[in-house]
């Protein structure tokens, strides 16, 4: 049971209030970009390359011209006049806007038509002619580093390879000995397969140029509003662009996962349009350019080992790590960390010695590299580590969940340094996944399971402990492009005590202008549905890096209860003044200051603030509102306990999820009703990677599901009833003790499902089976070991 | 090649004039500016554009405007009366039904013709009755519980806790 210090009618941390945005959106009252008309609006779409690898012979825009309401065609040769057909990527790469001479993927931007109305736009698109001469293109990042693969980025001056980095951790020498010496060692291959986060609302912008004022306002679907607006200005100052020039607006947002992180050709077009008309330009992707353009997430392929004692103790992990990134390096990650938080792969165990290491090649696909509802490549991390517990499980003859335990970091271990130099703050780990065992009856199920067995009949259950790392990030190692990844609150009391409170970062369905609220009514007693909360548009936020990597509650979160307990000091000077005592002879319970051992003199925190606008001490600033920036001395550690249940069909193959337990650890609940939907979310979107989805790519490069009619994102019937409950081990470095949520889910759910699939296999010798497992790989398998 | 329609939007006649391509969605959204029905894909697949025609539940991008002259059609703008909101809209927030808010209104406007034609359905019957409808957000247990609760509503049945189960 969740226990609240505020009352309900406060609804301050631990009170599942019901969101205060939804009025708007389930009245259809929602105000996304693509419900943004203006007077003189101009449309945009875009022509798309139909080869995955090609000069550009020709481009011939005449007949497009010539459809009534086309105004413009515009290919690379024009942007290149001002030097905008290349932009710079998150990862000190270069992407290109529009191509002036070669093609590096299908469906990448060729020309832009601009119209005056969405249908002629589309038109001119069709009407666009361009002659083009395929190339073989490189599709396997296995074969991109062969001497004989075409070296892909003829652009950069000097490049003779495919390759792009090379990166590691750990003590490889030290790992190599005890691998040597061990016991037990496995191994296996997999990969962690490109998908797509296809959030339903797609990107899109409106690119607002006013000529006669020199201003910018863009709406757009950003994360990161704040970023992208000084980004603009860096890199449009030349032209008048300057900071203040530039407003960016990022509206209610239909889904963001971490696709609405990167900066689209689509936006830079938009605006360069607009900059050189003057009127506003619209551009909306549709759903088919949105998967087949737009950033990828995962795409690893991981060669994954773990040694241990024949009795069962996890000793070290080797990983190895091959990244197609596609033709250009543009993931979302912190510029010190190419492969983003992967180093948190020595999971929830505790041993000392591991080492990792990666490379990143170019290939002929999209660029990417962003979330999917994960902190920054922790999930393939945490894929990676759960499969080969498992594995190593199977290999020494031990229950999955008693290895486990066995082999947990203890909670009195934490703060745990890690082998990859991470600094867990805390944890229970065996908490969790006793309380997920008892909820789903495990030693029950492993009885039935072995009663199956013997008649034949393919059940599995598949355990995942893991620990994410989110909240990114520390100044000292955390910054995008050199800006460190802080995050903000800003706080204004009215006199009548009820409030505005704007911050950096930008809710995409998470419920901040509910959870935000809650946390200043913790701290200053005012209730929640009098607290209003703002994001998104810069020229009133403070300055934040946006909202991704489950980093809003350990970040902004964190900027608000700091920033409310400023304003709690000031309210202290000015009770003391107005009932005549010192500061010290009071004390605080949430609304009101009273005299202490005089309980009956009070102030309210309204009588309070109503003082400072009316009656403030002399010498007191007046007013009341407070200001945070908070820079997070530490990442924070969520963790999980997963239990899937799967029975599998011996005849076709078919996979059930029976029941799926997830126990989640976030540290102290802001509204339980919140997280326990961010948790069912998370979940479908880790079931979604684990059985449905990928982009597959044949071998020159055409996407074969690039449509919502065969990526298969989960519906209601393919999404279980999860169960779900939570342990609490706050963080003791974060001002409330939470640690973020939204991620964990997705992080923690495809090795649970996994785990369990291979375990329903396991006695036919089946050790690894890679993501999406579908219906007719097990089938296949089946079929091999002659069980179908 | 243009063609006037008259349409009844929400109970109220709207008479626009639209190329034989125009798309119903395209007509709502641009033309009479009811922008709570959204675009999610280019295949008929997600359903966040589902509105009521003359009852039935269909996808507005997949029905061209000139398809609908005559016909009555409720968007989510009008499912709420001067009396409060309707059971549906009650249903997904008192439930956690929603967190982006963008597929909400077509799932809203499919679970009123569910409920229509099966005022008492399973949770199954629910799941697979609203399967041409995608979200991205929630896992849907949340939806199944929102439309639960509007059943029971508008069966004038006690309503469902609304307390997570979350222990």
């Amino acid at each position: 049971m969740i226990q609240c210090k505020t009352s309900k009618e406060i609804g301050g941390m631990g009170h599942s209030i019901k969101r205060k945005e939804d009025a708007r959106f389930i009245q259809g009252k929602g105000h996304y970009v693509d419900d943004i008309q203006l007077p003189g609006m101009l449309h945009m779409d875009i022509v798309r390359s139909p080869y995955a690898y090609a000069k550009i012979k020709s481009i011939n825009a005449e007949a497009a011209l010539k459809i009534p309401g086309v105004i413009a065609v515009v290919t690379g040769k024009d942007l290149e006049k001002y030097n905008l057909h290349w932009m710079p990527t998150l990862m000190s790469d270069t992407q290109m806007v529009l191509p002036t001479d070669t093609v590096m993927y299908q469906a990448q931007e060729v020309a832009a038509v601009i119209a005056t109305d969405r249908y002629a736009a589309r038109d001119g698109k069709e009407a666009v002619m361009v002659e083009y001469e395929p190339m073989k293109p490189v599709i396997d990042p296995h074969k991109s580093l062969d001497p004989n693969a075409p070296v892909l980025r003829t652009d950069k001056p000097g490049k003779t390879d495919n390759h792009i980095w090379h990166w590691e951790v750990g003590d490889k020498e030290a790992t190599e000995k005890v691998f040597a010496g061990a016991d037990v060692v496995v191994k296996e291959q997999m990969h962690i397969p490109r998908i797509h986060v296809a959030s339903i609302e797609t990107c899109g912008c409106v690119a607002d140029y006013d000529k006669v004022n020199n201003h910018l306002t863009m709406y757009m679907t950003t994360q990161a509003p704040h970023a992208i607006r000084t980004v603009i200005a860096l890199v449009a100052g030349h032209v008048g662009l300057t900071e203040e020039k530039v407003r960016v607006i990022s509206p209610d947002i239909g889904g963001g996962f971490g696709g609405k992180v990167p900066v689209y050709p689509g936006y830079v077009i938009a605006i360069a349009v607009s900059f050189l008309v003057g009127k506003p330009v619209k551009w909306v992707e549709d759903r088919s350019e949105n998967l087949q353009a737009d950033s990828f997430a995962r795409d690893y392929h991981i060669t994954a080992e773990m040694a241990g004692t024949k009795d069962g103790k996890i000793l070290a992990t080797r990983f190895k790590v091959l990244a197609d990134h596609g033709y250009t390096d543009a993931s979302a990650n912190p510029s010190k960390f190419p492969t983003g938080l992967f180093s948190i792969g020595t999971g929830s165990y505790d041993y000392g010695t591991a080492f990792m290491e990666a490379d990143a090649v170019y290939t002929n696909k999209p660029p990417g590299g962003v979330a999917y509802r994960c902190s920054f490549r922790v999930t393939e991390a945490v894929h990676a580590i759960e499969r080969m517990t498992d594995r190593f499980a199977f290999e020494v003859g031990k229950d999955p969940a008693q290895l486990r335990m066995e082999n947990f970091i203890k909670k009195d271990q934490f703060p745990w340094k890690s082998p990859t130099g991470w600094e867990y703050d805390s944890g229970d780990y065996h908490a969790g996944l006793q309380k997920a065992m008892d909820a789903i009856d495990y030693d029950g199920l492993r009885k039935e399971q072995a009663e199956k067995r013997k008649r034949g009949e393919l059940m599995g259950i598949g355990i995942s402990t893991f620990t994410e790392i989110v909240g990114a990030g520390p100044s000292k190692d955390f910054d995008i492009l050199g800006i460190k990844m802080f995050d903000s609150a800003e706080i204004r009391v009215h006199p009548t005590g009820k409030a505005i409170a704007r911050f950096g970062t930008k809710s995409q369905g998470q419920g901040h202008e509910t959870t935000y609220a809650q946390i200043i009514a913790e701290e200053l007693g005012i209730p929640a549905e009098h607290i209003q909360i703002e994001e998104g548009d810069t020229d009133t936020a403070p300055y934040g890096l946006g909202t991704y990597a489950s980093r809003s509650t350990p970040t902004a979160g964190a900027a608000a209860a700091v920033a409310a307990r400023k304003l709690r000091d000031k309210a202290r000077k000015i009770a003391a003044y107005l009932l005549e005592v010192s500061e010290e002879d009071l004390e605080w319970e949430p609304g009101k200051f009273s005299v202490k051992g005089a309980p009956e003199k009070s102030k309210t925190i309204q009588e309070i603030v109503f003082a400072a606008y009316t009656n403030h001490p002399q010498g007191m600033e007046a007013g009341f509102e407070a200001t945070h920036y908070y820079d997070p001395p530490n990442l924070t550690f969520p963790s999980g306990a997963y239990i899937c249940v799967v029975d599998l069909d011996k005849e076709t193959g078919e996979i059930k999820v029976r029941r799926f337990v997830a126990i989640d650890d976030c540290g102290h609940i802001i509204n339980p009703m919140i997280v326990q939907g961010q948790v069912h979310g998370g979940l479908t979107q880790g079931l979604a990677p684990a059985m449905y989805e990928s982009l597959i790519y044949d071998e020159d490069g055409n996407i074969l599901n690039g449509t919502f009619m065969d990526y298969l994102v989960p519906t209601a019937v393919e999404s279980p009833s999860w169960e779900t409950g939570h342990t609490v081990t706050p963080s003791p470095h974060h001002p409330i003790g939470a640690k973020g949520v939204g991620e964990s889910p997705t992080v923690g759910a495809p090795p649970a499902i996994v785990n369990a699939i291979v375990d329903a296999l396991s006695h036919l010798g089946v050790t690894h089976i890679d993501i999406p497992v579908t219906p007719f790989k097990v089938w296949k398998i089946l079929k091999e070991k002659g069980v179908a | 090649m243009k063609k006037e329609i008259t349409v009844t939007i929400n109970g109220e006649k709207h008479t626009a004039t639209v190329e034989p391509r125009t798309l119903l969605v395209h007509l709502i959204r641009e033309h009479l500016r009811l922008t709570g029905t959204h675009i999610g894909c280019d295949t008929s697949n997600c359903g966040a554009c589902t509105i009521l025609v003359n009852g039935k539940s269909i996808k507005s991008c997949t029905m061209l405007a000139i398809q609908a002259d005559g016909k009555e059609i409720i968007t989510v703008e009008g499912l709420a009366t001067t009396e409060g909101l309707h059971p549906i809209q009650e249903g997904f927030k008192e439930n956690h039904g929603l967190h982006c808010g963008y597929c909400t209104p077509g799932m809203m406007m499919r679970a009123v013709e569910l409920l229509a034609d099966n005022p008492n359905p399973t949770e199954e019957e629910i799941r697979w009755g609203i399967s041409g409808n995608l979200c991205r957000c929630t896992g849907y247990n949340n939806i199944v519980k929102a439309i639960q609760y509007a059943g029971a509503k508008m069966r004038g049945e006690t309503l469902p806790s609304t307390e997570p189960e979350f222990v």
